[in-house]
């Protein structure tokens, strides 16, 4: 089977300061702010279309290729 | 994405803002902004306030979103960074308890009212026509003036950041927020993302 690139979002969590500006963006509500602390992916639900990654104000979202 | 009711408030934000031209007393309203997210972050250990119901966030939001307003630049590391944030916090609680002291000495009778909007915490502006005295001790006016000032500057720094940086730059350093994630890191553990 061939392996395709696909992108996922991915936040670098000791920077994000939970704001939720990411949340409100995403069209698959793949991200979520977890105890008021920091923001993660739902890696299954993400589609990659880098939405939260624009928005966050502190730019800790980055786009990372996973093979699937 | 559905629009709900909290996402219109940014309306009461901008209402806020104008009420503080017309009669400074209004400015006591901004309590509310002060408990709501405490309240949230002390209680169910969640910065819902940032996340939802804050009409300020959403205001740059829409100014430097749909309005355009924003370079849409990256912020620069220093001002993320942990020391700038925490630093940003502490010097805002200083000049919160020196407004606080403030308050004190007009309601001990040690100091008159200064009808004043400090800007920056430095830039003294003539606020009179804004206040047509008081039912309550003048004490009660001169907390409105100082609290007034706390919001005039906020905005205005989150106005600048907005510009220069992404349209909710202000999050990343706004005391509020700072102070509700840091309660949700005390209350929730560190372990509790793990
Ligand atoms: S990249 Fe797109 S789908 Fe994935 S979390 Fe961000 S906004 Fe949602
Ligand atoms: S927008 Fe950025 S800083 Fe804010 S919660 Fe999302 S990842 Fe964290
Ligand atoms: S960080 Fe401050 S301005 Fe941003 S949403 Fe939270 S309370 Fe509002």
């Amino acid at each position: 089977m061939k392996t395709r690139k696909k992108r996922r979002a991915v936040v670098n969590g000791d920077a994000c300061v939970a704001c939720g500006c990411c949340v409100k963006v995403c069209p698959l509500s793949a991200i979520q702010v977890r105890h008021g602390i920091r923001a993660a992916v739902d890696p299954e639900r993400c589609v990659g279309c880098g939405k939260c990654a624009k928005e966050c104000p502190a730019s800790v979202i980055v786009l990372q290729e996973v093979s699937v | 994405m559905k629009k709900r009711w909290y996402d219109y408030l940014w309306i009461a934000e901008l209402i806020y803002m104008s009420l503080g031209f017309f009669n400074i007393l209004f400015a006591w309203l901004g309590m509310l902004f002060f408990c709501i997210p405490l309240i949230i972050s002390l209680v169910w250990g969640t910065k819902g306030y940032c996340n939802r119901y804050c009409g300020r966030g959403q205001l740059f939001g829409l100014l430097g979103g749909r309005f355009g307003l924003s370079r849409k630049k990256d912020i620069p590391g220093w001002m993320k960074s942990k020391w700038f944030r925490y630093g940003f916090l502490i010097f805002f609680f200083i000049m919160f308890f020196q407004m606080l002291w403030n308050t004190y000495l007009v309601f001990a009778g040690a100091q008159d009212l200064r009808q004043v909007v400090t800007l920056l915490w430095t830039f003294k502006l003539p606020w009179h026509w804004a206040y047509h005295g008081t039912f309550f001790h003048q004490g009660a006016a001169q907390f409105a003036f100082g609290f007034y000032s706390v919001m005039l500057t906020s905005t205005i720094l989150g106005m600048i950041t907005m510009i220069l940086f992404k349209p909710r730059s202000w999050c990343v350093y706004c005391p509020m927020g700072t102070m509700t994630q840091l309660i949700c890191k005390a209350k929730n553990g560190k372990d509790a993302l793990t």
